[in-house]
């Protein structure tokens, strides 16, 4: 073996240090080379004609070898080598950070409630409605984005009533139903009820969303449904505008479009529930339509394609909704009981109904955006 | 409405199926019934009881003459089959439903001994789609009239049904429209299809499925045939399952295809003889279907004695699970965490 080890010191001579064009050759020699790996220097030396060894040549095969044994290590997993007991008490205590002093029987539900949903061991209403993971992560993933994104303000959530049926009608706005999902996390928040809103056939058309929708506990908007839910004595929500409330151009804004049919006042009217009025002011703003494609929309059987300052600009980020300022106002009930069993079939007295609803909602949108500072604030 | 003979005469078509021959079997026994006549083309294969076979072709006007011959009071139309199996292709199918009924419908009009008329219908009338209301009452249409397969001809049927009824004013016509049959021994398009190792189903949609167990299409088909209650009946077990609810009480895993790819494994299946996806199969697993069963509790006045969950749980009871890894996984998880965690809890926490 070779009787001399030479130790490179230095850059011998050569430009290193400080010229910013090539390491110090002290600092190649500690950064591990990519084509060979660092646990077999040997061959890395050979291989490496800048290697400061140059001269050794003879003695090539052993001297870094020697040199390097006690100082190279194997890359190792970053996970390996952890004791299992401190694997237990990093658990523990993560599980205390997450679930509090009682994390034990608190984690052992939440497995429980995860073997629940996996085996299918729980129960869906017959319009499909999941109520456990509705509230468990429907709501709960919304309630942060209605207090902080869009700071909802509720004013009037002692009208809805705490049981029995009732049909709580709001105006349409916002591009994508963004102030349904708001008023189901508003009412929940407040009253502890789950609002079941009647949705358009396309919303059932569409995979995914239809899946989602009858699991938070949507159904589709037509009068038998309603019917069942009202008189199932269910909270049931209804936006009467439909596509041309949400649709509507951003120049139109807080101005109430046709209220459908009224087929909604009907349904109230042969369940005898009473229909209360919501003014949702902040959804308008939060994607601002400046503009439609309808040949396209047309072409997917959609009711229009939405162009916003930023959606189709600024690609997936333009779906991010505007932080506006939110407030919903909930009216007073207007009592449909009064009314005998026939007047769902007087179209009269339905139109006048409907019109008183579509005025309300309109009043309450105009002092609300009184009432508001700004858009945003 | 029981005449003065010992018991009925019951003729029971299609007992050459497996859900025919049980039905005519429990039926014979049934005190209220003197005699069981089961018809069908070709024999049953099991034990049939006290039920006396009689080979004819229902599509055949000798069924007139059976009619005559036995004095016959009470008819089951049982023999509307959901997929061509083995009796052929579509055309077959076709005949068989459609032709088959209406040979059997004007037989039965020229029985003058006949008094009850009761036809097992199904919920496929009602079809499925995006427009469908959740629960549909027996006085809704389709909200798309089937163009094919089987729910044309159970539509086609029910007409006919419906027209014998206008014209034997003083013949018991009852018509139930039972959801999917469900049991251990079922063979039918929908337990074909939770047979199957891997599961397919239509991306992004959940359907909601209702099923009756056979013991009940049993119970309630004989408790129309002694009781005297005209009319159409949705017949179902109590409550929704909903398809991946379903799929996970399987415990078998599935994949989830866009719903134009569903169709093309659906006749690879078919071909292969697994199983059988007609439109309206695959419509029903995309949509589901709910049937509201308000008016066979209130004026038929049966209860069924299985709800959905159970007669499924029956169902699965003897399919072995193929998947189940998660649900083993967190079992496996739990033991480990409600075992040393406690223990090591203590001293720490």
């Amino acid at each position: 073996m070779g009787d001399a080890e030479i130790i490179p010191i230095g850059t011998r001579g050569r430009p290193g240090r400080g010229t910013g064009k090539q390491p110090s050759s002290a600092a190649r020699g500690l950064a591990p080379s990519t084509k060979t790996k660092p646990a077999r220097p040997a061959e890395k030396s050979s291989a490496e004609p800048e290697t400061p060894t140059r001269e050794a040549a003879a003695a090539e095969e052993t001297p870094s070898t020697a040199e390097r044994a006690p100082t190279t290590t194997r890359e190792r997993h970053p996970l390996a080598g952890i004791p299992t007991a401190d694997w237990l008490a990093a658990f523990q205590y993560a599980a205390r950070e997450v679930f509090g002093e009682q994390w034990e029987p608190q984690l052992a539900a939440f497995l429980a409630f995860l073997r629940r949903r996996v085996t299918g061991d729980y129960v869906v209403d017959e319009y499909g409605f999941d109520a456990e993971v509705t509230e468990r992560f429907f709501v709960a993933a919304l309630r942060p984005i209605a207090d902080k994104w869009f700071r909802l303000e509720v004013i009037g959530a002692e009208n809805i009533p705490t049981e029995g049926g009732a049909l709580v009608v709001s105006n349409h706005s916002g591009t994508i139903p963004v102030d349904g999902l708001m008023t189901i996390t508003a009412i929940h928040q407040r009253t502890g009820r789950h609002l079941r809103p009647l949705g358009a056939d396309l919303v059932f058309r569409m995979p995914i969303v239809s899946s989602l929708a009858r699991k938070g506990g949507a159904t589709l908007a037509c009068n038998e449904d309603a019917e069942r839910m009202l008189s199932g004595g269910e909270l049931v929500g209804v936006w009467p505008e439909g596509f041309k409330g949400i649709g509507k151009p951003y120049s139109d804004r807080y101005k109430l479009q046709r209220f459908g049919r009224g087929g909604f006042v009907s349904a109230a009217l042969r369940t005898g529930v009473p229909i209360i009025p919501l003014a949702v002011v902040g959804a308008e703003e939060i994607y601002p339509l400046v503009g439609n494609i309808p040949s396209l929309a047309r072409l997917l059987g959609v009711p229009y394609i939405p162009i916003t300052p930023f959606f189709p600009l600024l690609g997936p980020l333009g779906l991010v909704p505007l932080p506006s300022k939110w407030l919903l106002e909930f009216g007073e009930p207007i009592r449909t009981d009064e009314y005998d069993e026939i007047a769902s079939d007087d179209p009269m007295l339905v139109f006048n109904v409907t019109d008183q609803v579509r005025e309300t909602i309109q009043q309450t949108l105009y002092s609300l955006l009184m009432k508001r500072q700004s858009v945003f604030r | 409405m029981v005449s003065g003979r010992n018991g009925k005469i019951v003729l029971v078509t299609g007992v050459s199926r497996d859900l025919g021959r049980r039905f005519a079997r429990c039926l014979a026994a049934n005190p209220a019934v003197g005699r069981v006549i089961g018809v069908d083309v070709v024999p049953p294969r099991g034990d049939i009881g006290d039920v006396t076979f009689v080979r004819a072709d229902i599509r055949n006007p000798v069924i007139a003459k059976v009619l005559a011959k036995e004095d016959v009071d009470t008819v089951v139309h049982m023999s509307v089959i959901a997929t061509p199996g083995s009796a052929g292709g579509r055309s077959t199918m076709k005949e068989l439903n459609v032709i088959g009924t209406m040979q059997l419908l004007a037989a039965c009009q020229k029985a003058p001994g006949l008094e009850n008329l009761i036809v097992k219908s199904t919920t496929t009338v009602y079809g499925a789609s995006n427009r469908d209301p959740a629960m549909f009452t027996e006085d809704m249409e389709p909200r798309r009239a089937p163009k094919a397969g089987y729910a044309k001809d159970v539509a086609e049927i029910e007409g006919y049904v419906r027209g014998f009824a206008r014209r034997r004013p003083d013949c018991r016509v009852t018509l139930l429209r039972c959801a999917n049959v469900i049991g251990p021994h079922v063979t039918s398009p929908i337990t074909s299809y939770f047979r199957l190792p891997v599961i397919p189903r239509v991306l992004g949609f959940d359907a909601r499925l209702q099923f009756l167990h056979q013991n009940d299409l049993f119970q309630v088909l004989q408790y129309s045939v002694v009781n005297d209650t005209p009319g159409t009946f949705n017949v179902a077990g109590d409550g929704m399952l909903m398809l991946s609810q379903a799929i996970r009480r399987l415990q078998r895993p599935s994949i989830p295809l866009p719903g134009f790819a569903v169709g093309g494994v659906g006749s690879g299946l078919r071909s292969a003889r697994l199983a059988d996806f007609s439109p309206e199969q695959i419509a029903f697993l995309t949509y589901g279907r709910g049937v509201d069963t308000t008016r066979m509790r209130a004026e038929l006045g049966f209860e069924p004695a299985y709800t959905t969950a159970e007669a499924f749980a029956d169902f699965s009871a003897l399919l072995p699970p193929t998947g189940g890894y998660t649900d083993r996984a967190l079992a496996a998880l739990e033991s480990q965490l409600t075992g040393p965690a406690m223990l090591g809890g203590g001293p720490r926490g």
